[in-house]
């Protein structure tokens, strides 16, 4: 099958209005009749589902967790970006799409990425409206701060909690049409397959987390959005039910997957400290708008700080090396994620990271302190010599931006980042690659869409910070509304759809064989032994760096590990109970199956771009290298195993913007 | 470390639950609560055992899910903290430590150390919203300028994240700590006065019928938040709640 982006004709910015116009709708009392099924109720799934319940579809809404309020957009801290130019400093539409196609190193559609700058303005007008408390300032409008890649102040948030806050807000909405009854919730409930009918999405096997009941629910369209898969690592930001499943399934039932390499990996994370590690702890990234991060300048003060001779407070300015600084000084500290991620390991492995591990640089606020400081004391009329009382009034004021950060920072290190800097590690945050989509937000498969982080589209081969916040709303409440009308058109008199037929049947027949087979297999290892060794592979050979060898042999060795897997696991307990272990079993298969593929991908990829950085392929500062032939999409058909899978290519094609080196000197 | 656990076990809902001791060895201070009990997790199922069952996912004190008591307390001896931010160097070698569910007539026990909690959301559906249509076709946010002191409150009260330690901390088993949170929210804010009247008295009705009892003013839902909510929001929910029965 050829892949059709389905990018409409036109002008770039005339592109999504001239598409809303020629859409199809449908009658709002044929809205009555027409189901729709929302798999995740997270930015993307949560604002979809009340989107298209609201527009008076009837919607069915699964979710794994216990509410809807508990997907993990709840965690992301730093902001969501808008060209709203509040700021007046040279904000446009235009600015931040070719910011984020210049940060996503032209590996993004140009024509998703203008729509996604397009609404975003009217996501923080939408968001405002339903009671998200932003931060403010004192003349009571919206306040604005800068993140990583960008050089304008666009980034609206709450603190340190904006992806809580935005979640609550698409929860609300979803609260409001659940009380309606226009949504149907199903919670604790995972989607285990997409039901195909004559080639369109019909429907959903699910199982009921608490009863272990297999259910069948069918419906007009299916709507993904499920989140990322870095949990195929083991360890990464992710929560720990974050998971590949319905992403993959649908993989199986024939809808591409496309970049399954393109991994982000977040600079700004709280280092591991031990194999009893069950996950990491991002700090945001807004944190690096105040705070320095540097190494020690020799090996001789790396080790003494490592002894606990030296404290990293009495190392002499001179004696420390701002590495990002010295490296980028036009963007300084706010380099892009992939850049400041590639910095830090490049330190560490030359022997400088500053803990026992040697894998920690420090994230250093102290001149943020005393900057923060002398204006307060100057307002305040106090005297800004005093640098003790400057330090002080300083640390307030980052209090107040950061401080539920810092507090959690203490509680899990068990160190007062006031008092002394932080220690932060590159960790894997959030996953480029996804479902294929076309412009519609439509996998390969008719009438099943995917959005937001399961989808591929938007952000390529790097994602600039607070673009992922956005592009779940977009996709939720202001692009899949509107496309999912004109595949609907032609459903209107299709009636309910029966949920008593061969494809059912055969769906949940492969469900309950899979799940018969785990419960029943009787090996010898947990499921988390073989997630966790994994992870190891992923990491070590697909991580932040990667060579053809060492994806080679990762190919190899988690093909062995998935056979090992389906021998070996042992499962306690019952399929028809609440059973952790179970759920846990067939995630990891399927990320055992992921794992593979994504391996191949970043194989085949021979060149460097954002996130993804082949050692074989750098500038001789060591820097990433892009390849123009390498300007396409991968998208990957299904055909059994993942070693058989079926390259397809979508070129990438720039004719708003010139493709040029990305440099952040 | 070496620790005695005693852990609530309680097969399903209808289970009659019992505590069960597991001695634990080589617990390393830098462990989370929870990871100590993946390692517990580990060793049942090694030898063929169920391994304790809980709610957890985020891990980073956010997503609210994980629920329970240790040694007696919400989310444990900490302060401002959920259970999966509580580090086991709060613990001393030898120490033995209750872990036991939510306790709450609304807060049914599913499974061991897992509960229900879904009577929150129904709370929420009777009125945790305002009624803005999602078209995005909104004024513009910055026309209704807020004053900071009040969205900052407004933020205090949003930060809420339902994990239920106030419900589970209260004698009286009263969610006025949460419920309140929200009417606080949208109280504060501009764009939740219109129906601010509706909004406390179902949201308050909802919460009656849902089997929570009444706030006594002892504030132990208060210590035990791990997010610092205040008690303020249950005087201003009381005062809303005043105001729209006069109203109405």
């Amino acid at each position: 099958m050829a892949l059709d982006s389905k990018i409409p004709k036109g002008p770039l910015e005339d592109k999504w209005t001239n598409h809303k116009n020629e859409i199809n709708l449908v009658n709002p009392a044929n809205k009555r009749l027409i189901d729709v099924i929302v798999v995740g109720t997270g930015l993307a799934g949560g604002s979809a589902a009340a989107t298209l319940a609201e527009l008076g579809y009837n919607v069915k809404a699964f979710c794994f967790q216990d509410s809807p309020r508990r997907a993990h957009s709840i965690a992301a801290q730093g902001g969501i970006n808008a060209a709203k130019n509040y700021q007046g400093d040279g904000d446009s539409t235009y600015r931040l799409f070719y910011d984020t196609v210049k940060g996503g190193d032209y590996r993004s559609r140009e024509a998703n990425v203008h729509r996604l700058a397009e609404v975003s303005t009217n996501i923080i007008d939408q968001c405002v409206a339903q009671g998200v408390p932003f931060a403010r300032d004192y003349g009571g409008l919206l306040d604005n701060r800068s993140f990583g890649g960008v050089l304008v102040s666009r980034t609206f948030y709450a603190k340190g909690q904006t992806g809580q806050q935005l979640l609550l807000g698409a929860y609300s909405a979803m609260n409001r049409q659940i009380g309606r009854g226009k949504i149907k919730m199903f919670t604790r409930h995972e989607m285990l397959d997409v039901v195909v009918v004559d080639g369109k999405a019909r429907g959903i096997i699910a199982r009921n987390l608490v009863t272990g009941e297999i259910e069948r629910h069918s419906a007009h369209a299916v709507v993904l959005g499920t989140g990322g898969y870095g949990n195929a690592f083991y360890l990464s930001t992710y929560a720990m039910g974050s998971n590949v499943t319905a992403a993959w399934k649908a993989h199986k039932r024939g809808a591409y997957f496309a970049n399954p390499c393109y991994t982000q990996i977040h600079p700004t994370c709280i280092p591991v400290s031990g194999d009893h590690q069950s996950k990491l702890t991002l700090m945001s990234e807004s944190l690096r708008n105040d705070g320095r991060i540097w190494v020690p300048k020799h090996k001789k003060d790396v080790e003494a700080i490592r002894d606990g001779s030296l404290k990293p407070t009495d190392l002499a300015e001179e004696d420390r090396d701002y590495y990002l600084e010295r490296r980028y000084p036009a963007f300084g500290n706010l380099v892009p994620r992939d850049v400041a991620s590639r910095a830090a390991k490049e330190r560490c492995d030359a022997g400088y990271g500053v803990n026992k591990t040697g894998e920690a640089v420090y994230l250093d606020f102290a001149s943020a302190f005393m900057r923060y400081g002398k204006e307060q004391a100057h307002v305040k009329g106090l005297d800004e010599n005093d640098e003790a009382l400057v330090k002080k009034l300083g640390q307030e004021i980052v209090k107040n931006k950061y401080g539920n950060l810092f507090q959690m920072y203490e509680k899990i290190v068990d160190q007062n980042p006031y008092e002394t800097p932080m220690m932060i590690y590159p960790a894997v945050h959030y996953t480029m690659g996804g479902i294929w989509v076309d412009y519609n937000l439509m996998t390969t498969v008719p009438g099943l869409y995917c959005i937001g982080e399961a989808n591929f589209s938007d952000h390529g081969a790097n994602r600039l910070g607070a673009s992922a916040l956005m592009q779940g709303l977009a996709d939720g409440y202001f692009v899949l509304p509107y496309t999912i009308g004109d595949y609907l058109a032609h459903d209107i008199r299709t009636g309910p759809i029966p949920t008593e037929t061969k494809e059912f049947d055969d769906a949940e027949k492969s469900v309950t064989e899979t799940l018969d087979k785990l419960i029943n297999n009787n090996g010898t290892h947990s499921v988390d032994h073989f997630h966790k060794r994994l992870g190891k592979i992923m990491w070590n050979k697909c991580g932040m760096a990667r060579n053809a060898k060492d994806l080679k042999e990762a190919i190899t060795e988690i093909a062995e590990l998935r056979a090992e897997f389906w021998k070996g696991v042992k499962i306690p307990g019952r399929a028809d109970e609440y059973n952790e272990e179970l759920a846990k079993a067939g995630r990891v298969a399927d990320f055992l199956e992921l794992g593979e593929l994504f391996a191949k991908d970043a194989l085949v990829r021979e060149e460097s771009a954002g996130g993804h950085f082949r050692e074989e392929y750098q500038t001789p500062e060591g820097e990433a290298m892009r390849r123009k032939e390498f300007q396409f999409v991968s998208a990957w058909e299904y055909k059994g195993e993942p070693k058989d899978a079926v390259l397809h290519k979508e070129d990438l094609v720039y004719e708003n913007i010139e493709v040029k080196e990305r440099s952040y000197k | 470390m070496n620790l005695t656990l005693k852990i609530w076990r309680q097969k399903d809902a209808n289970d009659k639950g019992k505590i069960v001791d597991y001695p634990m060895s080589d617990v390393s201070p830098d462990m989370s609560f929870l990871e100590m009990l993946d390692v517990l997790n580990q060793e049942l199922i090694d030898k063929g055992e169920e391994p304790v069952a809980f709610d957890h996912d985020c891990r980073e004190g956010i997503c609210g899910s994980c629920s329970m008591f240790v040694n007696g307390r919400a989310h444990g001896p900490d302060t401002m903290v959920t259970v999966c931010q509580l580090h086991m160097r709060s613990f001393k070698d030898g120490d033995t430590i209750y872990i036991e569910p939510w306790r709450a007539t609304a807060f049914p026990v599913i499974k061991d150390l897992i509960v229900d909690r879904s009577s929150f959301d129904r709370i929420q559906h009777a009125g945790g919203f305002i009624s803005v249509n999602t078209s995005g076709n909104t004024q513009d946010a910055n026309s209704i300028p807020i004053e900071k002191e009040n969205a900052d409150k407004s933020f205090d009260a949003a930060t809420c994240i339902g994990c239920g330690a106030c419900v589970a901390s209260c004698k009286n088993s009263s969610a006025m700590l949460f419920v309140s949170a929200k009417v606080s929210q949208f109280a504060l804010l501009p764009q939740g006065q219109v129906e601010a009247t509706d909004r406390v008295l179902n949201m308050v009705k909802q919460m009656d019928e849902e089997g929570f009892g009444n706030c006594t003013n002892t504030g132990a839902c208060e210590v035990e938040c791990p997010k610092g909510i205040s008690l303020e929001n249950i005087a201003r929910m009381n005062r809303e709640y005043l105001a729209a029965t006069l109203k109405g």
